[in-house]
C-alpha cells in the first residue's frame, strides 16, 4: 500500500486531514451552436472515506456532466467549468494544470461507466487494458503489470482469470465486463470511486451481484462512493447518504433514511411517489407531471416551479439557497417545511 | 481461420482463370486476323506467318489455345513478346522497379495521410484542417495525366530538386518524385478516411475511459483512438492497390521508369498480345494477394472480425 500511494503523495497542497471529496457550487456549460446548456448550475455534495453517496435524478439533471468535471473528463469543448471547486482532501483540482490533474484521476480518484462494452477499448485485451494502468502510473514491466491484473480480474471475482486475460471486451458477458471495468477504476487504489450508472445496462440478477461487488470493495478498502442512478430502489439498500438533483443542482441532500422517512423537497417527494411498489397492485403510478426545463432555458426562481404542487408565488422570482433542515441535511425549498411535515 | 483462407485462396484461383481468360480473349480473339494482331502494325513475311501461327496455335480453336497458354503459364513459361523477348526475362526487369514505385508510393501516401488526417481529425474545422481540406480537393481534381508531366516539368527540369527521369536501376532517390506524383493518387482519400475515423473515435466512450484512467493526450491518441481510426484505412489499402496499378502506367510512362506499368502501356500501344497477358495474369495475382493480406490485417486489427 506505501509503495502505492508514494508517487501522488507529492502532490503540493494535500491535507490528509482534510475532507475527502467536497464539491463546491460547481457550474458547467456547454457552449453549442445552439446556445448554451448549463448543466450543472451549482452542485454541493461531499464524501467521506468508507460512505456511500448515491446521486440521484432524471435523466439530463447533469449527474454525468457533474462526475465528468469532478473527474476533469468533460468534453471540452463545448464543455467548461464556470464556477465552483473541486477539493480532494483540501486541493482544489480545478485550477490544476493537465499534468497533475492526471495524476489524481485513476490514483486517487477512479470512475467507471454505465456501458462496459463501449466503454472499454474493443481493440485491445482487458489485460492489456489493465496493465496500461500499472505500466503508465506504476512504471511495471509488461510482465508485472500483467501479473497485476491477473491478480484484478481475481479480486473482481472473474472465473478463470489468468485464462481471461488475453481475452477482448466483447468476448465477456455484460456483467464481466462490468466487472471489468470495476477492476480497473479500483486498480490503483483509489479513494474515491465513482459509478455513473453501473448497472443500468445489466440484467437485475446481474444488477445485484454487481452492486454487493462494489459495496464489498468499498467496504474493504474504505473508499468514498459515488453511486449516480435514477433508481430510488437501488439507492435505498446501498446509500448512506443521497443527493437529489434536478436541473443541474442539488436540491435535497439528506442521510438515506431521512429522505425515505421524511423528503424535505417537493421534487423528492414525487421521486419517491413514483417509485413502482409490489404492494401496490393496480394502483395508479405517480408520475411527477410536466417535463424537466429545457437546460439553455431554465426557470427563473426555484427552477422546479412549474411542475411543484407547493408553489406559491416566491417560488418564480427568488431562488431558494439550501436552508439547513437538519445538521448534515440541506433542501432547496422556501417551503421545506411544510413538505416535510406532510404526511 | 483456416478455412477462410483455404476458401479465399480457392476464389482467387477462380478469378484468376477467369481474369486472364477475358484478358487472353480481349488480345486474341474476333480479331479479323490474329497473326496481323499479334505482330502490331509491322508488315510480315509468310514464313513468319508460319512461326506465330505455330507458336500460338493459332489454327487450333481458340478455348484450345487458351489452354496450351495456361499450361504454359502455370509451369513458368510466359512466352514470347512480338519483340522476340523472353516475357520471364522482361519481368525479371520490370517488376523489382515497380514493386520499389510502389511500396514507396504506399509509405509515403499513408504516412501523409494518416499524419495529417489524425491532425485534422483532432483539431477540427481548424486552419490545418481547412487547409487539408483545400489541397486534398485539388489534388483529387488534378488527373494523374496531368500532374506527372507538370511534377516533372516543375521539378524535375525546371528547378532540378529531383532526376526527372528514373530509368533502369532506379536509386530510391530517383523514384521519389514518380512516387509522390503516384502517392498523390491515394493520399486524398486516405486522409479524409483518416480524419473522420479519428473524429468519430474520439468522440466514442473508451476514448473517455482512456482519459478517466489519467493516460497522457499523446497515449490517448497514439494508442487509444490511432489503432481504431487505422481500421477502415487499410481496408482502402487493399482499393487502393487497383488504383496505384493504373496510376503506374502513366507514371512510369512519364519518368521512363522500365516497370509493369510502362511494358504493358507499350504492350498494348504496340498490340503485343502474349505481353500484355503475361504481365496482367502476374498483375492479377498481386493485387489478389495483396486483397487476401489486407484482410487478414483487417482482422488482425479489429479482434470483433472473426472469419470463418
Ligand atoms: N458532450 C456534450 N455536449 C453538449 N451537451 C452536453 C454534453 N454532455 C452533456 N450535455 C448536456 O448536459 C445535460 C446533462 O447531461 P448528463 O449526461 O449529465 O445527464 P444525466 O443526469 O447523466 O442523465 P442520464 O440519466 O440520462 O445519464 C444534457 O442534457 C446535455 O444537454
Ligand atoms: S421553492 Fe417553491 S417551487 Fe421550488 S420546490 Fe419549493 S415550493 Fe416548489
Ligand atoms: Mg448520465
Amino acid at each position: 500500500m506505501t509503495e502505492i500511494r508514494a508517487e501522488t503523495d507529492v502532490l503540493p497542497g494535500v491535507d490528509r486531514a482534510a475532507p475527502l471529496l467536497e464539491v463546491t457550487d460547481l457550474h458547467v456549460e456547454f457552449r453549442t451552436r445552439y446556445g448554451v446548456a448549463h448543466a450543472v448550475n451549482g452542485v454541493n455534495f461531499r464524501v467521506s472515506p468508507g460512505e456511500t453517496l448515491a446521486i440521484l435524478g432524471e435523466s439530463g439533471c447533469g449527474k454525468s456532466v457533474t462526475a465528468q468535471a469532478v473527474m476533469g473528463i468533460l468534453d471540452s469543448p463545448p464543455g467548461h467549468v464556470t464556477g465552483g471547486e473541486v477539493r480532494y482532501r483540501g486541493l482544489d483540482l480545478l485550477p490544476l494544470p493537465e499534468e497533475q490533474r492526471r495524476r489524481v484521476r485513476a490514483n486517487r480518484i477512479a470512475m467507471i461507466f454505465q456501458d462496459a462494452l463501449s466503454a472499454l477499448n474493443p481493440v485491445y485485451t482487458v489485460g492489456f487494458q489493465l496493465g496500461e494502468l500499472f505500466r503508465v502510473h506504476r512504471g511495471m514491466s509488461r510482465r508485472d503489470a500483467r501479473k497485476r491484473a491477473v491478480e484484478l480480474l481475481d479480486q473482481v471475482q472473474i472465473p478463470l482469470a489468468k485464462a481471461r486475460i488475453g481475452d477482448y471486451p466483447h468476448q465477456f458477458s455484460g456483467g464481466m465486463r462490468q466487472r471489468v471495468m470495476i477492476a480497473m477504476a479500483l486498480a490503483l487504489d483509489p479513494e474515491v470511486l465513482i459509478a455513473d450508472e453501473p448497472t443500468t445496462a445489466l440484467d437485475v440478477t446481474v444488477q445485484a451481484q454487481i452492486m454487493g461487488l462494489l459495496a464489498e470493495q468499498q467496504r474493504q478498502r474504505n473508499m468514498g462512493l459515488i453511486l449516480i442512478t435514477h433508481d430510488m430502489g437501488v439507492v435505498a439498500d446501498v446509500a448512506d447518504r443521497i443527493a437529489v438533483m434536478y436541473a443541474g443542482k442539488v436540491v435535497e441532500e439528506a442521510p438515506v433514511h431521512d429522505i425515505y422517512a421524511r423528503p424535505a423537497h417537493p421534487y423528492t417527494r414525487a421521486l419517491l411517489e413514483s417509485i413502482p411498489r409490489l404492494d401496490h397492485k393496480g394502483g395508479q403510478l405517480n408520475v411527477i407531471r410536466g417535463l424537466p426545463p429545457a437546460l439553455d432555458a431554465i426557470p427563473a426562481g426555484c427552477p422546479f416551479h412549474p411542475r411543484c404542487d407547493y408553489a406559491q408565488d416566491a417560488c418564480r422570482h427568488d431562488p431558494p439557497p439550501p436552508y439547513a433542515v437538519a445538521p448534515g441535511r440541506t433542501a432547496r425549498c422556501h417551503f421545506w417545511r411544510e413538505v416535510v411535515g406532510d404526511e | 481461420m483456416f478455412r477462410y483462407i483455404l476458401r479465399r485462396l480457392l476464389q482467387m484461383v477462380l478469378t484468376f482463370f477467369g481474369a486472364t481468360f477475358i484478358v487472353y480473349a480481349l488480345m486474341f480473339a474476333n480479331q479479323d486476323d490474329p497473326v496481323q494482331a499479334l505482330a502490331g502494325d509491322r508488315p510480315i513475311t509468310d514464313s513468319q506467318r508460319q512461326i506465330l501461327t505455330e507458336r500460338y496455335h493459332l489454327d487450333e480453336p481458340f478455348l484450345q489455345q487458351y489452354r496450351y497458354y495456361m499450361e504454359g503459364l502455370l509451369t513458368g513459361d510466359f512466352g514470347t513478346s512480338l519483340t522476340g523477348r523472353r516475357i520471364s526475362d522482361m519481368m525479371a526487369d520490370a517488376w523489382p522497379v515497380t514493386i520499389k514505385l510502389a511500396l514507396l508510393a504506399i509509405v509515403i501516401a499513408a504516412t501523409v495521410a494518416i499524419t495529417a488526417g489524425v491532425v485534422s481529425g483532432i483539431r477540427r474545422a481548424g486552419t490545418f484542417d481547412n487547409v487539408t481540406l483545400v489541397l486534398t480537393l485539388v489534388i483529387l481534381c488534378l488527373p494523374i495525366v496531368v500532374l506527372a508531366p507538370l511534377a516533372r516539368l516543375v521539378f524535375g527540369v525546371q528547378l532540378g530538386w529531383f532526376p526527372p527521369t528514373a530509368g533502369r536501376d532506379a536509386s530510391w532517390w530517383a523514384l521519389l518524385l514518380p512516387a509522390i506524383v503516384l502517392g498523390s493518387l491515394v493520399v486524398a482519400t486516405q486522409l479524409r478516411v483518416t480524419r473522420s475515423a479519428v473524429a468519430e473515435n474520439l468522440r466514442a466512450d473508451y476514448v473517455r475511459t482512456a482519459r478517466a484512467k489519467g493516460l497522457s493526450g499523446r497515449r490517448v491518441i497514439g494508442v487509444h483512438v490511432l489503432r481504431n481510426s487505422l481500421i477502415p484505412v487499410v481496408t482502402l489499402v487493399g482499393v487502393d492497390i487497383g488504383n496505384l496499378m493504373s496510376g503506374a502506367i502513366v507514371t512510369e510512362g512519364v519518368f521512363n521508369i522500365p516497370g509493369v506499368g510502362f511494358n504493358l502501356f507499350r504492350g498494348i500501344t504496340t498490340e503485343d498480345g502474349p505481353l500484355v497477358v503475361g504481365f496482367v495474369s502476374i498483375l492479377v495475382i498481386v493485387f489478389l494477394v495483396v486483397n487476401l493480406v489486407v484482410d487478414l490485417l483487417y482482422a488482425a486489427l479489429d479482434p470483433r472480425i472473426r472469419y470463418a
